[in-house]
């Protein structure tokens, strides 16, 4: 076997954002071993990027809110194609495990009785966001990280996994890599969990950051799990769209939840000329109603630009398509408008939206006290993933748990904001207690040293081949990845271009196998690039390939060619995962049906 | 479009030196922009630690013109193009390789400092009651997002080298949060003046200045502190209380 060192755990937590470290927290809570391997420094994870705040029903805003209610909402925006299960699950335990990060030292804003504060969001029924500012993200990452290394778990920074080792049907260990100086390591573990988050950088235009390779999918695909809903990808209707450099950027939700309008270049709000029958009855018809919806009146209905993301993405699609975006290519997004409104508008923005006022005011030169923001469309969540059991998040696969982003289930066809805070530390805190359980029920296993050689061959040949003249380079291949996935298989699908995008993943997988790079091992850029292609290559796959099977338009899968939602089609999720003879496939099976009780908490919220 | 030169630190532990790299660069881009075009046009294999590339996550700290700077929040249109803009390492820590530097003491300094203890819950559910008044006057030390700039212009630790004795203005700006957090109970002043070395600072400020979430380092977090320090252990009247009591 190549010399490498070997750790020992009894549980592998991979990936240290907000799912891994709450997933730690808790196997390390039962006693048990635990490793914690991320890609980054510790706390840089994509979590911080969070800015809207954690979904819980703490009803502390709104004495009406519930867990049902919340899970009626989170069942109305998934389309209905979430797993019930999870969503019931998420929706009781989510106000529990955000008054334990309070008792771990995160500070959320208060409401005037000192309770934590809750803010409006699109597809929620009440306010239901605790928050501090927009940098809710950053509050939580922080608490678990700073609460987390007291734990006593082991944290290895800067390592990426390159494999997942089985024992028979059981996962058993991971291999990878460490950044720094690129030296192999054994993982051995009795179980493991993924939370490596999502896919975003298969896109052009994203607001996540180079970790979201989708190697946590990637992983658990080759080692045999199963995937589902890939089709399914949010793209956040706000983004940054000017300066060119920093397109994608998201703009939070947040800013249309403080009172924050979209207008075309003629001005008008044309969030109203559409609002979809599902959500008629809870949504204003009026700007009056929409302002006071914004600022607490509880007897008000929301504003239209509180739709679910997927639908508000595609308006302003519909208006750049149509002639009527901003100058480079967006729409307009004015809070500065609140100045007429409020006594100290300008003041009021920057207290509760401080970062974004940061952002557009150092990387694009705008105060947005003053001037509406120009923002479009940008990849920001993975809904897809792999398919885990409800109530113990293991995947099909033995011994192999995961959560948060890379995980499925909770959002069906579309998430709602603020779900995903909540998702990461409900299914955290549940892979974590149940990959402990599993480890105290299990035996290390032998790992096999023929596999090792044939992993470590495998990463070190775009190394061995270097950069000559016939090597692929890794950078390229990347580029035009994306720009296949964002043109061919973006907001709006069609049959045509999804065959060709499935195309495209084939021939550039081809060339990836010539992928050649310069330079040596210690901190290669060049080289990480190159070994995170083939999980990029097979989210990408996944995604076209689930695009094309789904013939209709659901949620966050929209196709041109099949515009109407299928009743038929609502009742298949489609699994992904490798067969016998390497290649990729996709099956249709029914969605699970909903229990009496369950489907009653539905009837009961649907006014 | 207008073609620029970048001279950049190129290097690992045994030495290293500037290479110019040029490259396009259009309105709006910012330095990491610049970086991550020179890595893909002509260095395939040059080091630079980034993620969020929005200025939340702290990654991508280097000096650009001898400034310690956020090269993700740099605009290159704030640079004078005339000459080689020059991007190096910060240099409180071990170089790794190019850009990247060897941060982990900052994780193994934050891990001694002692933690969160909330004070018993106010209600029976188990929930406190805070004022926003109390949030809001702690919020300005959770905005850090730890990326070291200010260690990085420390001359206790760039110059001196004191890693073993003084923590640096990151924690103690930690240290404020915590000590300022409506909730904690926690007693820390012992360590900021025995192993934290909170004395070493002699308050010039320069962290303040590189702040990117523009956190007020010295007047609200370290003077405060220093003053608690004092007031315990060097208040006249106090020691000789301390004295008389045989403590």
């Amino acid at each position: 076997m190549v010399d490498c060192q070997t750790h020992e755990h009894d549980v592998l937590v991979v990936g240290a954002g907000g799912a891994g470290l709450r997933a730690a927290i808790e196997a390390a809570a039962s006693g048990v071993s635990v490793g914690l391997v991320c890609k980054s420094l510790l706390g840089k994870a994509h979590t911080v990027m969070a800015e809207g705040g954690v979904a819980a029903s703490l009803a502390n805003v709104d004495d009406r809110d519930d867990w049902k209610t919340h899970f009626a909402d989170t069942m109305r925006g998934g389309q209905y194609g979430n797993n019930w299960r999870m969503a019931e699950l998420h929706a009781r335990e989510a106000p529990e495990r955000v008054r334990e990060l309070e008792a771990w030292g995160a500070l959320f804003d208060r409401t005037k009785d000192g309770r934590i504060l809750q803010r409006n969001f699109g597809g929620h029924r009440y306010p239901r966001l605790a928050h501090v500012g927009d940098r809710t993200g950053l509050e939580m990452i922080r608490t678990l990280q700073d609460h987390g290394i007291h734990q006593g778990m082991e944290v290895f920074m800067e390592f990426t996994i390159v494999r997942l080792l089985k024992s028979g049907d059981r996962v058993i260990g991971l291999f990878g890599y460490d950044r720094e100086r690129g030296r192999f390591r054994v993982f051995k573990a009795k179980s493991v969990v993924l939370a490596t988050g999502g896919i975003g950088r298969a896109f052009k235009i994203t607001s996540n950051s180079w970790e979201y390779t989708g190697d946590g999918h990637a992983l658990a695909y080759e080692a045999g799990a199963d995937l589902i809903d890939m089709e399914y990808v949010q793209f956040h209707p706000t983004g940054m769209v000017w300066p060119l450099s920093v397109r994608g950027i998201l703009v939070t939700e947040g800013v249309r939840g403080e009172g924050g309008v979209l207008r075309n270049s003629e001005g008008k709000r044309f969030m109203f000329d559409d609002i979809p029958d599902l959500y008629k009855n809870q949504t204003a018809d009026n700007e009056e109603e929409g302002w006071r919806y914004t600022q607490g009146d509880k007897g008000a209905r929301r504003p239209p630009e509180l739709l679910t993301r997927d639908h508000v993405a595609r308006c302003i699609l519909r208006e750049v398509s149509e002639g009527r975006g901003s100058p480079h290519g967006g729409v307009f997004l004015d809070i500065a408008w609140i100045g007429e409104r409020l006594a100290n508008g300008a003041e009021h923005i920057r207290r509760k939206l401080p970062s974004m006022y940061h952002q557009f005011k150092e990387l694009a030169g705008i105060d947005i006290t003053a001037v509406p923001m120009e923002v479009g469309p940008t990849t920001h969540y993975a809904m897809g993933g792999i398919r885990v059991d409800a109530d113990t998040q293991m995947s099909t696969v033995s011994g192999l748990f995961a959560a948060g982003e890379c995980a499925a289930g909770l959002h069906g066809a579309n998430r709602l904001g603020g779900n995903s805070l909540s998702d990461l530390l409900v299914f955290g805190k549940r892979a974590g207690e149940h990959a402990a359980l599993f480890a105290k029920e299990h035996s290390a296993a032998p790992i096999d040293g023929a596999e090792i050689d044939a992993a470590a061959a495998e990463a070190l040949a775009p190394l061995e081949r270097g950069a000559g003249a016939d090597a692929e380079s890794p950078y390229l291949i990347q580029q035009e990845l994306q720009e296949s996935m964002q043109d061919k298989v973006g907001i709006v699908r069609r049959e045509s271009d999804l065959l060709a995008a499935i195309e495209t993943v084939a021939a550039l997988r081809e060339r990836a196998q010539r992928v050649g790079v310069a330079g040596n091992r210690e901190y290669n850029p060049g080289w990480h690039t190159a070994l995170d292609l083939k999980s990029l290559l097979v989210v990408s796959e996944a995604v076209a390939r689930g695009a094309a099977q789904r013939k209709e338009s659901r949620g966050a899968q929209f196709r041109d060619d099949y515009p109407e939602k299928s009743e038929e089609l609502g009742k298949i999720t489609h699994a992904v995962r490798k067969g016998g003879d390497g290649r990729m496939q996709v099956e249709a099976e029914p969605v699970r049906e909903l229990p009496p009780e369950i489907r009653a908490i539905i009837v009961e919220n649907q006014e | 479009m207008t073609r620029a030169t970048f001279s950049i630190w190129r290097g690992d532990r045994g030495g290293g030196r500037f290479e110019d790299y040029q490259t396009d660069v259009s309105a709006g881009m910012v330095v990491l922009d610049a970086v991550h075009q020179v890595q893909a046009e002509s260095a395939g294999d040059m080091a630079v630690r980034w993620n969020c590339k929005s200025g939340k996550c702290g990654s991508c700290s280097a000096e650009v013109n001898g400034m310690p700077k956020l090269m993700c929040m740099t605009r290159i249109d704030d640079l004078d193009l005339s000459q080689p803009v020059k991007i190096e390492p910060i240099k409180a820590f071990p170089l790794l390789k190019d850009l990247v530097t060897d941060v982990s003491w900052n994780y193994a300094v934050k891990k001694r400092i002692k933690k969160f203890k909330p004070r018993t819950p106010d209600a029976s559910d188990g929930t406190w009651r805070i004022s926003q008044q109390d949030v809001d006057r702690v919020q300005e030390f959770r905005k850090c997002i730890e990326c070291f700039l200010c260690q990085d212009v420390c001359h206790v630790l760039r110059e001196h080298n004191k890693h073993d004795e003084f923590i640096g203005p990151r924690f103690f700006v930690y240290t404020a949060a915590l000590d300022m957090h409506p909730l904690d109970v926690e007693d820390r002043l012992e360590d900021l003046k025995k192993t934290d070395g909170i004395g070493y600072c002699n308050i010039t400020k320069c962290c303040t200045v590189v702040c990117p979430e523009n956190i007020t380092i010295t007047d609200n977090a370290i003077i405060p502190l220093k003053e608690r320090v004092v007031d315990r252990f060097y208040d006249p009247l106090r020691l000789l209380w301390r004295k008389m009591m045989g403590k």
